[in-house]
């Protein structure tokens, strides 16, 4: 259950990262910082409205805050969009050179995100904790080991389902999804064929907000906010884009869980696992982990070095490198 | 002469805001705000050769700081012989085992290269050996570990002098370079940077988690230097009678015995700081002159032509018959290395090593920015860059608090925003660099002090 979601927390930077690159052609390293940048609208109006004593009940007041927080999120990547990245598509620069100038933007997203918010360590979860606790389950199902699902595990999953068929169903069915994968194709045909390259550039963006800061909001909802971590968050990101393929929306969607499954698996404390499957006497002593924890964000650095060795595209064909 | 006027206005006025910050700080802080210059001079140098001649991005430079740091701590730490005996030779067994697997899987690699099962062999054997590797190496970790956790726990270093430990530091990540060189240079620049970053951040963090090694987390202090330490000159009486005479004046001017002693006590102890910091500006300057010189020959020779020639055009290069592959291998090592020298010094310098400092946003974008506002391709530029941004980086938190009190002087103390502002401060100096990095990118593309290549006109 953790895996899934934090599998799904991943699977929207993913597509984020590889929206950024399929269309804009950039590697975005700005993204755990946008996606921090959003979410700290998120907490700034949670605790407004929490102040004002408005609320939804069970469900976390961030939800409802959600929508302001991807407007506010939109307007400053068009702005950026505007002063800074625009220059550089018009002139066509070369990748690279792109990749820089996000890292400009990445310091400067998160001297803005330091100076208004502050460094800290925040927790703006509230309504109910769990959905199932540990005891419930066992009364329920009268097993002896517990099973728990906390309300934020249920509401990324639902908020991700939501959130991702919605987008495939925009890029696939509709107009402006098709004109948008066009310009990622074959951009000199799309413009050829009458695609609004500004429009394209902008619903992109607009796209990319959205899936930042719910990604990001998401993220903090189940642990907590933090810019420092959110920027290091973007590594399994850019991990997760690269082996699904990127500037392949599906292959960053699974790149997500493949690489949070298997920080997970490996990383799991097979002991109790082992108690019931072993007699007795061979009941393992130690944690049985096959790594510590520690590795976490090693392993899926790992799978990425393995993927690149074996599949230099990804493993669902993306772009050619 | 008019060629190099704007190299040697840059670098006065560099100077001279070192020497404005001695006068209105202290002397201590400027010089180890210069030494800190120096050595980022040394990374951005590395950085420099790598993506300024051969246009090649590497984002790993954390990755290559961190073992040049390892190997201060392992070459100059005196050794621990218990925990040698106590879980050597299940360390040099799993050595050895690691080793025989990679003999192993190449072997298979190279003998049954059409084989059916080839790929199952291997996995097999992967798998075996790791487990045989944790069975060996396990409780030998256990019982370093144990030896003495609160000051060792470790296996401890060679014992020899420190200085040494910097061309281990230079070794080893050309090693590591080699390695990811061998991976990841075949693909495309910005994959390039990004599989760089990550598997700097797997090396960071395994020298973070095993303790047997280096600590880990719980950091090596008191490293050798090889400078004197303040305390021994503190007691030396030449050098308290050196102070003496600098000071004469001074001295003079108090009457009373007992006041001129703590008077000079108090220079003596701020005069020792200042001469191993002098000392440290002396060896660090002298290696960045080193590499200046060497760097500026190989610009500019048959070697450095090539290079060029196959950053500009990789294909043309190609077809010239020029090597493009062994020639890029070869100077991601190089530039690598270098960047593991600087990370070496700079654990000398503090004398401790600290793996949990090692950060992603300080050790390589930080220095990429360096090299960008420097002057990609030219090696005065990546050294100026490196001065410019890193007093910016120390500096900027004062500067900003005094810009802050300059616009919010008509407000009151206890102002709400004043004392936000004030409190973040310190993070003024993302957005300066930030900012400043976007100024440069979209002004000055090539830097403060771009790239000249010396062309004689037909």
């Amino acid at each position: 259950m953790p895996a899934i979601t934090y599998g799904s927390q991943l699977a929207l930077g993913a597509i984020f990262v590889t929206l950024i690159y399929g269309v804009l052609r950039f590697a975005n390293f700005a993204t755990g910082d946008m996606m921090s940048f959003g979410t700290m609208f998120a907490v700034l109006l949670t605790y407004y409205f929490q102040s004002a004593g408005v609320g939804l009940g069970f469900l976390p007041t961030a939800l409802l805050t959600l929508p302001l927080a991807i407007l506010a999120m939109i307007l400053y990547m068009l702005f950026i969009d505007k002063f800074v990245f625009k220059y550089y598509r018009i002139s066509k620069s070369a990748p690279v050179q792109l990749a820089m100038v996000s890292v400009g933007v990445m310091f400067v997203t998160q001297a803005i995100i330091r100076i208004i918010i502050g460094p800290f360590d925040r927790r703006f979860m509230d309504g109910e904790k769990f959905i199932l606790k540990a005891s419930e389950f066992k009364e329920m199902t009268g097993l002896s080991e517990g099973l728990t699902i906390k309300s934020t595990q249920a509401i990324t999953l639902v908020v991700t389902i939501i959130l991702v068929s919605t987008l495939f169903w925009f890029l696939n069915k509709t107009k402006t999804g098709t004109s948008m994968r066009a310009y990622s194709d074959n951009e000199d045909l799309a413009l050829l064929s009458g695609i609004d390259p500004k429009k394209v550039v902008m619903i992109t963006w607009i796209i990319a907000g959205f899936l930042a800061t719910v990604g990001g909001v998401l993220y903090g909802l189940d642990k907590s906010y933090k810019p420092f971590v959110y920027f290091n968050n973007m590594l399994p990101i850019f991990a997760a884009a690269i082996v699904g393929g990127i500037g392949n929306p599906y292959g960053a969607f699974l790149g997500g869980y493949v690489i949070a499954f298997a920080e997970i698996l490996v990383t799991y404390a097979y002991k109790k696992f082992f108690i019931y499957l072993l007699p007795k006497f061979l009941e393992p002593d130690s944690l049985v982990q096959l790594l510590s924890t520690d590795y976490k964000f090693a392993v899926s650095f790992s799978i990425l070095v393995i993927v690149l060795l074996f599949r230099p595209s990804g493993i669902f064909e993306g772009k050619k490198i | 002469m008019r060629r190099y006027f704007n190299i040697i206005a840059a670098y006065s006025i560099m100077l001279f805001l070192i020497i404005i910050v001695g006068i209105f700080q202290s002397w201590s802080i400027a010089l180890s705000i210069l030494n800190y210059c120096l050595i980022s001079a040394v990374m951005t140098m590395g950085a420099n050769i790598q993506w300024g001649y051969a246009g090649l991005i590497n984002f790993g430079i954390m990755g290559y700081t961190a073992l040049g740091g390892l190997a201060v701590v392992l070459v100059s730490v005196a050794p621990v012989p218990e925990a040698w005996s106590a879980g050597g030779l299940n360390i040099i067994g799993s050595l050895i085992l690691i080793i025989s697997l990679v003999l192993i899987v190449r072997f298979f690699l190279k003998k049954y290269k059409n084989h059916k099962y080839k790929n199952y062999f291997i996995t097999f054997s992967i798998i075996f050996g790791v487990i045989l590797i944790r069975f060996v190496a396990f409780p030998g970790i256990e019982a370093i570990e144990a030896v003495n956790p609160a000051k060792t726990g470790f296996l401890g270093g060679l014992g020899m002098p420190v200085l040494f430990s910097w061309i281990i530091g230079a070794i080893f990540a050309a090693g590591l370079a080699f390695i990811v060189g061998k991976i990841a240079l075949g693909l495309r620049a910005d994959y390039l940077a990004i599989a760089t970053l990550l598997i700097a951040e797997i090396v960071v963090s395994i020298i973070k988690h095993e303790d047997w090694l280096a600590r880990g987390v719980k950091n090596v202090i008191g490293l050798k230097r090889p400078v004197p330490y303040e305390i021994d000159l503190q007691t030396s009486p030449w050098f308290i009678n050196f102070v003496e005479k600098l000071h004469q004046g001074k001295l003079n001017l108090l009457s009373s015995v007992s006041d001129k002693k703590d008077m000079l006590n108090q220079l003596v102890i701020d005069a020792s700081s200042v001469y191993v910091k002098l000392c440290m500006t002396g060896l660090f300057l002298s290696v960045v002159i080193i590499l200046l010189i060497l760097t500026q020959k190989a610009l500019y020779s048959p070697w450095g032509r090539k290079m060029r020639a196959i950053r500009d055009n990789e294909e043309a290069a190609g077809a010239m018959g020029k090597n493009v592959v062994k020639e890029h291998l070869l100077i991601f090592i190089l530039g690598s290395a270098i960047v593991g020298l600087a990370g070496a010094m700079m654990v000398t310098n503090d004398g401790l090593f600290t793996p949990g400092s090692y950060r992603p946003m300080r050790y390589t974008f930080v220095i990429w920015v360096m090299v960008i506002v420097g002057g990609t391709g030219n090696n005065f530029g990546a050294i100026l860059g490196g001065f410019v941004v890193w007093f910016l980086w120390v500096e900027a938190g004062p500067i900003a608090l005094y810009l802050i009190n300059f616009f919010t002087t008509h407000l009151d103390e206890t102002n709400a925003l004043k004392v936000h502002l004030i409190e973040s401060a310190p993070y003024f100096r993302f957005l300066m660099i930030g900012v400043g990095l976007l100024v440069i990118m979209r002004y000055r593309p090539k830097g403060l002090i771009p790239e000249k290549i010396n062309v004689k006109k037909i």
